[in-house]
């Protein structure tokens, strides 16, 4: 006898086209002022992150993983969330924190070197960065299982990229949500490139959504440079995690800079491929949405452009002002420091 | 691969080269030399490795030989079990020590055991090269200085070149040694200075170590990345210290450093590992237990602190450097 056991199959959806224009079967009903703060938060993603680049060109911060193109995702996915929700995010997500809230200044100092800027004030519940790729998809589904065990209404979202679903660590925490039934959503910001390796290279499955089939949890794809999109689909998945529903949401989007400072994209990529993405960028495209609404005007854009330009360069020095302890790497290794590690410090200020 | 200089030296040539270029060479040869070696890592391929390491090797020898893997150090390792096991020499390149450890379970329960398990029936002839320790200014999981962490597992052997003559020779041997090999490279020493290096290929054997300068005072045991500051500081303390440069940890050169330590009667060990459990604890120990009736005083270490490294900004305070090494030389030399 031969039967078939399983059938599935993935949803792609897209809210705005390349030009703005919406789906309105699938439009988000959103207030303008609401609509107003997610493209300052895009705008203001974008102008953090270059201003970053440039600060590491010239010296004064260190290896910087920029987040350039993939704003619809790091503003839309988080926004779609409730306060108390938390966010794990990785190296390239300083746009999720953004928008959750993060202090600028912090976020600065972090790239600058400084632990201190990883330690996020009360309210701001975003995890500090996995470096490590994927190995924080397990962390993000125990906390929504613990909420859950406590009958908490509260939910968390993971980031990562197409890279991170090549590790075993992903591949349990999905299995993981789905036996325990945990409130988590697993943002998948799909930018085509982990590193050189391409996602045709990292993976032979026509989606990454797909995998959710065979976990028993709910996958969507859907056009990672469309806000709105992303921001669907992110508010479903935390309608459904309250359920005890975990999804995964795979976004299409692109990487439009490096892997980090260190790299040099133009030795695995072609810079044609580079200028089609930049025809779908995802604040443009957002913009002439606006636009068409009648919400977006020059003034506006000058208005939000100097708000955004304004905020970075105060953070960037309230950070480069920033004088932090020497020895403050002592501190935190204990909850109270071993002995034999107060002699280490004790040593250490002495200068031996 | 370029050369700042050339020139010729007898029959061979002698190339002045940058510890990167070394490791790529000596790949180079080595998958020459033997058609089963074969490079896998993640960006080893199109990329040629983030520090470039792997540079030109899939344009010579292609993609089934030097292979671009998906992003996950577990089967990178485990994978690398599996292709010995169907007759390949895997040299697996992990990005970063850091990146290490989720696949210690393939490393330390099977890798490491595959000999006793099949009764000696199985060689594991891998490598698994990785950057390590720190100075470079890179992000969290980027500098990492585990090394007695593989030390500790039996049936691994672990080596950290700090020239480019070594690392040329030692991944030479590491490459044809039938025994599972972690290759460690101190990253900030990949361009921070040339050596010349002979082109043709020569084997450095692993466990023998180098005595980088003789002397009588105190005995200077380091390896890795802190080889460089502990010349320096020899050289400030003016006191006649003999350092030996490790380069091999397990297999370790005990001979050679009781010889010393039976010659000047003191010791100093410098790593940037962390202090407790580090491998100085090791050397100390051995020291202690077959060489203490040569000693004069306490065997003295400099080593990083118990904490994780630090972030860029203070990277520098937990890095041993030639200041803090020197105290440590004139200190044991007041016994």
């Amino acid at each position: 006898m031969r039967k078939k056991v399983f059938e599935g199959s993935i949803e792609y959806f897209q809210v705005l086209d390349e030009d703005g224009k919406a789906d309105k079967a699938l439009e988000p009903k959103l207030p303008e002022k609401e609509l107003k703060r997610m493209y300052e938060l895009m705008v203001l993603c974008r102008v953090f992150d270059k201003k970053a680049v440039s600060l590491q060109r010239q010296g004064r911060m260190y290896t910087y993983a920029p987040l350039e193109g993939q704003e619809a995702c790091q503003v839309g996915g988080p926004v779609a969330l409730e306060k108390e929700d938390w966010v794990f995010p990785t190296y390239r997500d300083n746009g999720a924190y953004i928008t959750r809230g993060a202090p600028l200044d912090l976020l600065y100092e972090y790239w600058m070197g400084f632990e201190e800027g990883a330690a996020m004030p009360e309210g701001v519940n975003v995890f500090p960065v996995s470096i490590t790729v994927g190995n924080h998809l397990p962390m993000a589904v125990g906390m929504a299982w613990g909420f859950r065990m406590r009958k908490q209404k509260k939910a968390t979202m993971v980031m990562f990229g197409d890279g991170a679903t090549s590790q075993g660590d992903a591949h349990e925490a999905m299995n993981f949500a789905s036996v325990y039934k945990a409130p988590c959503i697993f943002l998948c910001q799909n930018n085509q490139w982990a590193i050189s390796t391409p996602s045709a290279k990292q993976m032979c499955s026509n989606t990454i959504a797909q995998r959710a089939l065979g976990y028993g949890i709910r996958g969507i794809q859907v056009d990672g440079n469309d806000v709105l999109a992303v921001y669907k689909a992110v508010s479903e998945a935390r309608k459904r995690a309250e359920k005890g529903e975990p999804t995964l949401v795979e976004c299409i989007t692109y990487r439009m800079g490096l892997h980090t400072t260190a790299d040099d994209p133009k030795r695995y990529r072609s810079d044609k491929d580079v200028e089609a993405w930049k025809q779908k960028d995802p604040i443009e495209r957002f913009r002439k949405y606006l636009k068409g609404k009648k919400i977006w005007n020059e003034k506006y854009e000058r208005k939000v452009q100097e708000e955004a330009v304004k905020k970075a360069e105060d953070a960037v020095k309230k950070a480069e002002t920033f004088r932090a302890d020497p020895a403050k790497f002592f501190d935190f290794v204990y909850e109270k420091k071993t002995p034999a590690l107060e002699e280490q410090k004790q040593a250490f200020l002495r200068g031996e | 691969m370029k050369s700042k200089s050339k020139r010729s030296c007898g029959v061979n040539e002698v190339l002045e080269i940058t510890l990167i270029n070394a490791i790529n060479q000596s790949l180079d040869q080595e998958m020459e030399r033997d058609a089963n070696a074969i490079v896998l890592g993640e960006d080893v391929g199109l990329n040629g490795g983030v520090f470039r390491a792997t540079e030109g090797l899939q344009k010579k020898y292609g993609p089934a030989r030097v292979i671009d893997t998906p992003l996950a150090e577990s089967s990178i390792i485990g994978c690398s079990i599996g292709l010995a096991l169907a007759g390949f020499r895997p040299v697996a390149e992990i990005q970063f020590a850091g990146f290490i450890y989720v696949a210690m379970n393939q490393l330390v329960n099977h890798l490491a055991r595959i000999r006793n398990r099949t009764q000696g029936k199985l060689n594991m002839p891998i490598v698994i090269r990785a950057p390590c320790s720190g100075g470079i200014r890179a992000l969290e999981h980027h500098s990492e200085s585990m090394e007695a962490l593989y030390a500790h597992v039996p049936g691994l052997k672990v080596v950290i070149p700090s020239t480019p003559y070594d690392a040329k020779g030692l991944l030479a041997s590491s490459i044809r040694d039938n025994d599972p090999v972690i290759f460690l490279e101190p990253s900030k020493f990949y361009r921070a200075f040339r050596q010349e290096v002979p082109e043709k290929p020569y084997t450095v054997p692993l466990g023998e170590a180098a005595v980088r300068q003789e002397g009588e005072d105190v005995t200077l045991v380091a390896w890795g990345s802190v080889v460089k500051a502990s010349l320096d500081a020899a050289a400030q303390s003016g006191k006649s210290v003999e350092v030996i440069d490790l380069r091999s940890i397990v297999p370790w050169d005990k001979k050679k450093v009781l010889e010393s330590v039976e010659k000047t009667g003191r010791l100093v060990v410098v790593h940037e590992a962390p202090h407790t459990g580090g491998f100085g604890a090791e050397i100390s120990a051995t020291v202690s237990e077959e060489g203490i009736f040569h000693l004069k005083g306490p065997v003295l270490r400099v080593t990083g602190y118990d904490t994780a490294v630090p972030l860029a900004k203070r990277e520098d305070y937990y890095i041993p450097n030639a200041q803090r090494i020197s105290k440590a030389i004139i200190k044991a030399c007041e016994s």
